[in-house]
This record gives structure tokens, sequence and C-alpha cells, in this order.
């Protein structure tokens, strides 16, 4: 994790809403066939590539992450 | 009610002309306990006029997000609160995903663009990108950049590119109410450019914009006129903050129905299984669609959303005995 982080997730990567504790049913329902679209960390909009093998999103202040199929 | 499909054994599996739209709409119309038996004819036709090949292609963005256009089921319009950010794909990166694709065996790898048509960045960019790609990867290359002029067809034939595509998405009489930036017949000049430019034309579209079942007729009826080489079929995926963001995924029944009625409204035709096909079919329609008149799938990843593990779809064409179609064939 890069420094300046919290320990924990504050925010949903699909939707960009608070995360309850458990999360957004719907959008974890979601998220195998999507990439994150919202830092994690601190709700900003990412820029994401989808690649056929893979994706990346980053966000400006938290970094990049990146996926695999 | 089988009358229909009586009449398409003969006139579409034995003669290989395909339904008008009136025929199309009977398909479409028909009741369930019919529907493994329309399949079944859509698969004759399929292997009759097609073979049991399939075409394996993968599908890039080259540029996502920021499009200008309001086509009202797609994130990357920058007129809706989509949360999708525009992003340009560098040539390196670009080259790496048509290593990638190759390595499936996809023999095609099509380059996409959110934009109402290409400017003179993008072209350049498209230009670098073919030239890479050529000089590093054993693929065909085809295009998705939106409307063209005269000169961005001849440039694209000069560079190589071998497929366009453009897809009309809906039937004529509903387009206005998918997209209001630009019209269907601006669409189909554009196919008509590239068609008379020798590339190959890829034109379909999306079921489950909230087209009724008589415009889907009408849409596989004017494709079936265009006489496209390739059509792509894609099944809505209700994109967040679109205005379509709520719309209920297509019935897996009527899914079916419609691939086995575009089949036989294009008995010729690569027919090709693409976006949302996961989320309305799930793992059992990729079977059902390939054994139903499909003959192409894209593997791998869309543009903004994910699909199957490539070599879940590769599986599955073994089991099917279904060979996937080598580069030499469609040279």
């Amino acid at each position: 994790m890069p420094a300046g982080k919290p320990v924990t997730s504050t925010w949903c990567e699909r939707c960009g809403e608070a995360l309850p504790a458990g999360g957004h049913a719907a959008c974890a329902a979601a998220r195998p066939l999507e990439p994150p679209r919202y830092c994690r960390w601190c709700r900003r909009r990412m820029k994401v590539q989808v690649l056929p093998a893979g994706w990346s999103a980053t966000c400006v202040e938290h970094g990049r992450l990146d996926g695999a199929p | 009610m089988s009358q229909i499909l009586d009449r398409a054994r003969g006139q579409v599996l034995d003669s290989g002309t395909g339904l008008d739209e009136a025929g199309v709409l009977e398909i479409l119309r028909l009741p369930d306990e019919l529907l493994p038996a329309a399949l079944q004819l859509a698969h004759d036709v399929r292997m009759r006029w097609c073979g049991p090949e399939v075409e394996v292609e993968g599908i890039v963005s080259l540029k996502t997000g920021g499009c200008p256009e309001d086509c009202h089921f797609c994130s990357q319009s920058g007129l809706f609160a989509s949360p999708v950010r525009a992003v340009w794909l560098d040539i390196p990166s670009l080259v790496k995903a048509a290593k990638q694709t190759a390595a499936t065996g996809a023999t095609e790898f099509c380059i996409v663009a959110a934009v109402r048509g290409p400017d003179a960045r993008l072209m350049k960019q498209l230009r670098a990108g073919v030239e890479a790609i050529r000089a590093e990867v054993d693929i065909q290359v085809a295009a998705s950049l939106g409307m063209l002029t005269q000169e961005q067809v001849d440039d694209m034939v000069d560079m190589g590119i071998h497929r366009y595509n453009h897809n009309l998405e809906t039937a004529k009489s509903y387009f206005p109410n998918v997209v209001t930036t630009h019209s269907w017949e601006e669409r189909w000049d554009t196919l008509r450019m590239v068609r008379e430019s020798g590339m190959e034309v890829c034109c379909g579209g999306i079921l489950g914009l909230g087209e009724t079942l008589e415009q889907r007729a009408e849409f596989a009826g004017q494709l079936a006129l265009l006489q496209p080489h390739e059509v792509p079929l894609n099944f809505l995926n209700p994109r967040p903050g679109t205005p379509m963001g709520d719309r209920e995924v297509v019935d897996p029944k009527d899914a079916l129905r419609a691939i086995a009625a575009f089949r036989l409204a294009l008995p010729h035709t690569i027919l090709r299984y693409a976006g949302g096909r996961e989320i309305t079919l799930g793992d059992l329609g990729t079977r059902e669609g390939l054994l139903g008149g499909i003959n192409a799938v894209i593997v791998g990843n869309y543009l903004t959303t994910l699909g199957r593990p490539a070599t879940a779809d590769l599986d599955l064409l073994v089991d099917l005995s279904m060979p996937v179609k080598a580069l030499s064939a469609t040279l």
C-alpha cells in the first residue's frame, strides 16, 4: 500500500458511494465483469484502461492498480 | 407457428436466401417450446453456409471516454454522469494488447476510439499503432473510429486496415430514441464509403435498447440490405450514469431467439458474439449461441467492461469441435 493511504477502504470502487460494512451487494456482484472506477481511499474517479487481458486503474493521489481477467 | 421454420429450412438452409423482415419477426415471436428447433436450424444454416470455423477477435480502446456524442447506452459519452474518464493508450501498450490477442489464436484485432469521427491526432496515432503492430504481430488489424470522411477512408486503406466497424446500433425507426447528436443516415454514409473502398464492412448493433420486436426485425432487415461481412451482436449492459443505466437486460430466451433470427436473416455473414453476452446469457448462453448461429466471438475484455477469460471461450470451442479460423483463411 503506497504511503498516505488509510488502512481501510472507505468508498465503493464501482459506484463511488460510501462503503457500509459488508459493502454494496449489487456492486460486488457486478465487479467481476467491471474494473474499478473510483479510488477506494479517496473517491476520486480513476483513469482506467481496459486491455484484452487485463486492466489498469490509476488514482492521481493513490497510484495504480492492475488487474487480470 | 412452425410454418416459419419449415419455410426457413427451404429458403435459408437449402437456398441460402435470408429471411425478410416479416420472417424475422415470426422467428422473434416463436414460443419457447420452438426455440430449440429455431436454434438448431440457425446452427445448420451457419454450418452449411459459413462452416464450422469460429473467427476470434480481440478489441482495445485507443481513446476512451470524453466522446461528444450522446449514444444513450454508452458510458464513454462525455455528456453523461458516467464514471468513465478520458484516457489515451500509448503505442507500446497497444502493441502489447495485439500480442496478447494474437496469443489466443485470434486473427482479428480491432482498434476502437470513442469519438464522433477521428481528428488528425487520432489518425496519426492510428497510423503509428498499425505500423507498430504490423512490425511485431501477425494479426489482421481492424478499426472503429466513428464517422469518416472519404479522405480518412482512403487513409485507412493505405494503412492496411482490412475491416472497419461502424454499428448502426438499432433500427432506423428507433435510432432517434438512442442517439440525437447524429443520424442513422450519417452512419450509413460512412458504411457506404467503407464498402466502396474495398475494406470489409463490420456493422451490427445492440439489442435491448427499448426497441420493439418489430424494430428488432426491422434492424435485421436493414443489416441484410447492407450485407456486412461481419455483424457484431451486442446485448445492452446497462452502464451507471447513462440514460439507459436502469434498463433491464434482455431476457435470455429473447436473446437466443434474436441470435437465431439474425442468422436466418444473414446466412452468409460472420455473426459475432460481442458485448453483454455474459450478463445476458451467462456461461451457458455462450454455448447455446455458438450452437444457434453464432460463428465469431470477441475474446477477453471489452472496451470499458470485462469479459470471460479468453481461455474459457477457447476451451468451449475445443469442446464443441469448432476450430478457430486460421489467419491464412482471412487473407
